[in-house]
């Protein structure tokens, strides 16, 4: 028998819309749950403890580290993935503006990286420019040097500024 | 990477918060707010708590407001809140918000929380100096009683409070500045958003070109931020020069007791306690911030 400790409760998750109903136990935390129990694994899971950002995901319209939250924290928020960037088959600005650039190379940090970004001009449309470069820092990156990053991010940041206060947008 | 077994529990109300730590506290129980320090700790299998009391929906914590004097800032009030100055808190939003941009990164800054920092008493807090330097009162809540305590009897030393097992650091209180107040903030780490291995608060007013009542903090040198009184007394009723800044500085190091780790020295620590003074100080003249 399982110590009570041990044992999974009920939960039900709202990511990217759409409702999930899961059992896990009490310390899982937000990354492994949206992976292993909602199947959505475009976000990735790096350190674990809140150092590579490569799990950031948008809680509530902003951008966190999903390691860092236990699953049942996010019961009644709206959580949204990487998997809700694009559109079918059209891909995201930001999305598109990383190809365009070479933001990335192997892969790893992308979803990482495209959560925070969005979540952060989302819900800050003021980010200045120095502060653009901080925001960034937030992340690991071993392949690209961070400057084809900060060229696509520049890109699109204004327009992705604009979309906050846009029409239909949450 | 897991962190071990524990039961969450999500109470709504103070009260109900209070009642599972003065059944809990004693066997374990800790009070989880933002979590970016007690979960990557949990991660590491450097805690393992039996009980985590998740304060995050508790009603009435997340406020900030300003009464008597003082900024009250609830227990969950995230760092976040103080990327844009708050209006009513003059200087001291200003120090705020100058200040905020050091802690951790922009994600971490959204879930950690200013009075977590405050229990979690790490010497590389900058919450800690900012409370230290200007006399913040820690606001305690168990089942029976609620008490308030001076920072300086509230952080004990690193990681360590004078917090009871059953009671819940519920809020904080800052001091207002006076509008003629100036402040200058330094922090040095080796990568951005890294723990401080050094950082210093000045903070005075300004009277005729003179400085009066100078606090100047100093952070992550020693086991837990205090002000330089032997640095305050050199500052206070002079101008605001740099060669008064410089000797101030060097008045820091006679009594520093520095931390030392396998990367940092204490002879390091204690070198470097002069250079952020002297930088912060600088910088109360140069607008809060030394420009990067």
């Amino acid at each position: 028998m399982n110590e009570p400790i041990m044992d999974k409760h009920p939960l039900e998750l709202t990511v990217n819309g759409r409702a999930y109903r899961v059992d896990v136990e009490d310390r899982k935390t937000l990354a492994d749950t949206i992976r292993e129990d909602c199947g959505l694994t475009g976000t990735h899971v790096g350190c674990e403890h809140g150092v590579c950002g490569a799990c950031t995901i948008i809680v509530d319209g902003h951008p966190v580290r999903s390691c860092l939250m236990f699953a049942h924290q996010a019961a009644g928020k709206t959580v949204r993935t990487v998997e809700s960037l694009a559109d079918g088959d059209r891909l995201h600005p930001l999305q598109q503006a990383f190809i365009d650039h070479h933001a990335l190379q192997c892969g790893f940090c992308t979803p990482g990286f495209l959560m925070l970004v969005v979540g952060a001009l989302e819900s800050d449309p003021e980010l200045a420019e120095e502060q653009l470069i901080e925001l960034l820092s937030s992340n690991l990156c071993r392949c690209t040097g961070y400057q084809n990053i900060i060229k696509a991010v520049r890109s699109v940041a204004s327009q992705l500024a604009s979309r906050a206060t846009g029409p239909g947008e949450a | 990477m897991k962190a071990a077994p524990f039961v969450l529990h999500g109470p709504k109300t103070v009260e109900e918060a209070a009642g599972l730590m003065a059944e809990l506290g004693d066997d374990g129980g800790i009070v989880l707010a933002g979590g970016q320090s007690l979960v990557p700790m949990m991660a590491l299998r450097l805690a393992y708590p039996s009980h985590l009391i998740d304060i995050n929906g508790v009603e009435g914590l997340s406020k900030v407001g300003i009464a008597d004097g003082a900024l009250s800032i609830g227990a969950t009030v995230r760092h976040a809140f103080f990327h844009h100055e708050h209006p009513q808190a003059g200087v001291l939003g200003r120090l705020l918000t100058t200040v905020v941009r050091h802690i951790a990164h922009y994600p971490i800054r959204q879930r950690g929380t200013f009075c977590g920092s405050l229990a979690h008493a790490d010497p590389a807090s900058e919450w800690c100096l900012v409370a230290t330097t200007l006399g913040a009162t820690a606001v305690l809540q168990s089942a029976s009683a609620s008490r308030s305590v001076e920072i300086d009897r509230f952080i004990e030393g690193a990681m360590t409070t004078s917090r009871e097992p059953d009671e819940i650091l519920v809020g904080a209180r800052l001091p207002l500045l006076p509008e003629n107040a100036r402040f200058g903030f330094y922090e040095f780490n080796r990568r951005a958003g890294d723990f401080a291995l050094g950082m210093a608060l000045a903070v005075y007013e300004t009277e005729e070109g003179l400085m009066r009542n100078v606090r100047v903090g100093l952070g992550g040198i020693e086991e837990k931020p205090r002000r330089i009184s032997a640095a305050e007394a050199v500052l206070e009723g002079r101008p605001a020069e740099r060669e008064i800044f410089a000797e101030a500085a060097q008045a820091a190091l006679a009594g520093l007791d520095p931390m030392e780790d396998a990367t940092t020295s204490a002879l390091y620590r204690r070198d470097l306690a002069a250079v952020v003074i002297r930088r912060a100080l600088e910088a109360s003249v140069a607008g809060g911030t030394p420009k990067q």
